[in-house]
């Protein structure tokens, strides 16, 4: 099968690999149908998380159709199915708790040796990541092999299309959760950093969750009009003091709920922003935070953090002073995302939650590393590629990024 | 192609542990810790102060009980105490799970040889006996005289708090061949027991909860 491969910093081709098969009881084989890159796949592209190795199959987000079941899967063949990001067994004491992307057992054991001197505790198992996360080969490719198909996988309806289904695998849940863990109240502001796809739904679930209003920041012109395009006000934080315009905005109270939906590789020099890109540089295990300690600033007294972003390291100058003294909440964590898939799947087939409008590009998968390099350095007009892997080579279809869905 | 040519298993499994060795040991803030953590054992060791606290003595920061080396592992299960153990006193079930052992052979009056795996591709043959076996509670077993390894253990089932399943405590001590020096070479094949006990046990987690040992081969046979 063809797949798209890690050879290095800034390095991704489509290589041919064996097929994969059916190895444990409860596998199943998927033919991917669509498959998209997330953001933190270029966490992977830019090599600052530790543990991908050359020839690493990437990706996951992706669905297709069953070909193959193992003795203990429950899906059948022909069936349609999303596959979550995160590899969950439902039987360990997290799964029960409905805590997935915690699960016990979805890591190789020789692996979780690998994350547990630096966090604690071992991490769980992910498709098309790290190897400190399992070193699963993705769904960027013809073929994957989905172990504990009976737990992730949510089987699609007929009617559905591919694309306003694809984001249940990983980023509508990402923000829906984010938008959870940030507990909004009637009457709450609530203040997205980054105006990427993870952001974005942050924004448009706070809405429905109830926010009075809520404000998105970026400095991506094109991304800044699909926010407001959900009905959100936006800052551009290139030509705007965020500080002071969130307490103008909030009559002189701050954001109720703040989300971090930036992560690691934080862009802009304030906030410390350019010690931790220099750290990064030299590739001691530093993560950018510029994002999270500017929200940690705007966020009220006894207000809520809620942090989807990716980190992996450590960060200095954490505003801990801060933190504490105005008694903050802080929730994060990898998506728990069969917790959320069916209500999801009900949200999107009743026309509550529309998730194609920040697809900009579609291309085949034998194009994949112009979407991985078009992703990055055209990040305005290139808010999100999906891959085809039917697709015929160079016959990428664009949604040009014109201006406000307002 | 490269994937035609896969890098041996030892590279692939030894880089990603040097990049988190690094991330690790590259970090300043860490460094206090790392020379805290060197230094203190040998502080304790001189001052030969009571142990105080409720730890369990394995993970005192000098773990040894004269020529012996002890480990000792913790994993919580989530499933009724009867069948973990009745999974544990099966003993054809202990291969499904413990990489290293090749082969187990029952002998006349509960003697039992273990074929395991050493360093370098070479192989040990310990001969054990049960010397104590409580029905739900605990199995006890000591190497007989002729064993290739002095080793003695026990591995302990109690019920886990608020339904949480069984709690199953793997305690091993043995004299390693070749003393101290034996002892880390065995750790850098990751071949020593407490390495083997921390992976078996999760890996036996693995299979009674969930029925499979997580891998992330795309296929069966090597591909």
């Amino acid at each position: 099968m063809r797949a798209l491969t890690y050879h290095g910093k800034m390095d991704v081709r489509v290589d041919t690999h064996p097929d994969p098969a059916i190895v444990n009881p409860r596998d199943a084989i998927i033919e991917i149908t669509s498959t998209a890159i997330c953001g933190s796949d270029l966490h992977l592209f830019d090599a600052v998380i530790p543990g991908v190795l050359k020839g690493d199959i990437l990706g996951h987000e992706f669905m297709g159709i069953v070909v193959e079941t193992g003795r203990d899967s429950t899906l059948q063949k022909g069936q349609r199915v999303v596959v979550p990001f995160t590899i969950s067994c439902g039987q360990c004491f997290h799964c029960q708790k409905q805590q997935f992307s915690a699960c016990d057992n979805s890591n190789p054991v020789e692996n979780q040796d690998l994350t547990q001197p630096l966090y604690g505790h071992p991490m769980s198992g992910a498709f098309g990541y790290s190897h400190l996360t399992g070193g699963y080969p993705g769904g960027q490719a013809d073929y994957v092999r989905v172990p504990f198909s009976d737990v992730g996988p949510i089987v699609i309806p007929d009617g559905l299309d591919d694309e306003q289904v694809l984001f249940l695998s990983d980023i509508l849940p990402t923000g829906w959760m984010a938008a959870d863990n940030a507990d909004i109240e009637p009457g709450d502001t609530v203040v997205v950093w980054g105006a990427g796809p993870v952001g974005l739904f942050c924004a448009q679930s706070a809405r429905i969750m109830g926010a009075e209003q809520v404000i998105v920041i970026d400095h991506y012109p094109h991304r800044l009009d699909l926010a407001r395009g959900l009905g959100c006000k936006i800052i551009d934080y290139s030509q705007t003091s965020v500080l002071e315009a969130l307490m103008e905005m909030t009559g002189g109270i701050g954001a109720d709920a703040v989300i971090d939906a930036v992560g690691m590789e934080s862009h802009g020099w304030a906030n410390f922003n350019l010690v931790d890109t220099l750290k990064q540089k030299i590739g001691i295990g530093a993560d950018r935070g510029g994002a999270l300690r500017q929200a940690i600033l705007a966020c009220r007294k006894g207000g809520r953090v809620s942090m989807p972003g990716v980190y992996g390291g450590m960060l200095d100058k954490f505003p801990l002073g801060a933190f504490m003294e105005k008694g903050l909440t802080l929730k994060t964590g990898q998506t728990h995302v069969q917790k959320y898939s069916h209500d999801l799947l009900r949200r999107i087939q009743e026309g509550e939650i529309d998730t194609t409008f920040l697809i900009s590009h579609r291309l085949s998968l034998e194009d994949a590393p112009h979407g991985y390099d078009q992703f990055r350095n055209n990040q305005n007009e290139w808010t999100k590629v999906i891959l085809k892997p039917g697709m015929e080579k160079a016959k990428t279809t664009t949604v040009k990024a014109e201006g406000s869905h307002a | 192609m490269d994937h035609d040519r896969p890098d041996p298993p030892a590279r692939r499994l030894m880089e990603p542990m040097m990049v988190a060795a690094a991330m690790t040991l590259g970090l300043g803030a860490l460094a206090g810790l790392a020379a805290y953590s060197v230094l203190a054992p040998a502080r304790q060791a001189r001052q030969a102060r009571p142990r105080a606290d409720d730890a369990p003595g394995r993970t005192a920061k000098r773990s040894r009980l004269g020529d012996y080396a002890v480990t000792g592992k913790t994993v919580t299960i989530a499933k009724p105490r009867a069948e973990v153990f009745a999974f544990w006193r099966d003993f054809s079930n202990l291969a499904r799970f413990m990489e290293s052992i090749e082969a187990v052979t029952q002998g006349a009056d509960g003697i039992q040889t273990w074929t395991i795996k050493a360093p370098l591709g070479a192989s040990v043959a310990v001969t054990t006996r049960l010397v104590n076996e409580r029905d739900g509670e605990q199995i006890a077993w000591r190497s007989t005289e002729d064993s290739a390894v002095d080793t003695e253990g026990k591995v302990m089932f109690r019920d886990a708090p608020a339904g949480r399943g069984t709690v199953v405590e793997a305690i091993i001590s043995w004299k390693p061949r070749g003393g101290e020096a034996g002892r880390l070479l065995a750790m850098l094949f990751q071949q020593d027991p407490t390495t083997q006990a921390r992976r078996d046990l999760k890996r036996m987690k693995m299979l009674i909860e969930t029925g499979e040992i997580a891998t992330s081969r795309n296929r069966k046979e090597a591909a």
